[in-house]
């Protein structure tokens, strides 16, 4: 556990460090303390939730990601072309889906990529369905068939 | 070399403030709230990233090119959080989404709003 502090600090200080872009030893000091500030906070806020996340992408999630932002491509080009079609195509749905995720982690990820995905959008989060607009049943349809589950699942997180 | 860069940045630009034309002309098209944020993502996943990406090609090797990067990564990881918590605050305002009729045939389901 001590491990995954240590390695928060140090990101934290190296995200510190790409957005100052100043070098100066008083400057570098007061990188090094509000990183060390924020981890002793999250330190302590761990303690009182008792459930630290811990998330390391590995090449899983970035082939993951990788592969959610062509799926937003593809989204924003239907979605595009419905609203520039002059008939206006949309037949708006409001359903339940079931869903087989079951840490948080994984019901967060895969609540925000539908979100993020034009087209479909997650109002609730339940126990074990989410509810869903989309902007076409084919929308529904596509996360029925349950690709983007699948692989969040293959992550594993 | 440049040029193709050049061009390859106007692109990505052009496409954008297309994108970014098209979420807006959707917002106004929808019928109701719900579908409307549809319409607003457009702005948000694809329009905004392909402008930064065109600014990106545009600019010299520093660190302004990772917090452009940074600028992008944080888009699109706030992007459905905020568009959740919309739903949610329309839910919660007893706004129900509109729904098309199942008997309806594509494209007449919308106009009746």
């Amino acid at each position: 556990m001590r491990m995954h502090y240590i390695l928060i600090l140090i990101v934290l200080f190296v995200f510190w460090l790409l957005l100052s872009g100043h070098y100066v030893a008083l400057i570098l000091a007061f990188g090094v303390i509000s990183a060390l500030l924020v981890t002793y906070f999250l330190v302590r806020m761990d303690k009182v939730d008792k459930e630290p996340v811990i998330f390391r992408p590995g090449f899983a999630a970035l082939h993951y990601f990788g592969w959610l932002m062509w799926q937003v491509v593809l989204s924003n080009i239907d979605v595009a072309r419905r609203i520039w079609n002059p008939r206006l195509p949309i037949r708006p749905q409001w359903q339940r889906l079931d869903i087989k995720v079951s840490t948080p982690m994984e019901k967060t990820l895969y609540a925000n990529s539908i979100t993020l995905t034009p087209g479909t959008l997650t109002t609730n989060v339940k126990k074990d369905h989410f509810m869903i607009h989309s902007l076409d049943p084919d929308g529904i349809e596509e996360l029925r068939k349950g690709e983007m589950e699948a692989r969040i699942r293959r992550i594993g997180v | 070399m440049s040029l193709l860069i050049e061009v390859l940045s106007a692109a990505f630009l052009l496409t954008g403030g297309f994108l970014c034309i098209t979420g807006g002309v959707g917002m106004l098209r929808m019928p109701d709230f719900f579908s409307r944020v549809h319409a607003a993502g457009v702005t948000e996943t694809l329009a905004a990233p392909l402008l930064l990406f065109g600014l990106l090609l545009q600019m010299e090797w520093s660190l302004e090119m990772v917090k452009v990067i940074m600028i992008l990564i944080f888009i699109l990881a706030t992007n459905p959080t905020a568009t959740q918590a919309m739903a949610k605050a329309a839910l919660n305002g007893n706004q129900k989404p509109l729904v098309a009729d199942e008997t309806d045939t594509r494209g007449e389901g919308s106009s009746n709003s």
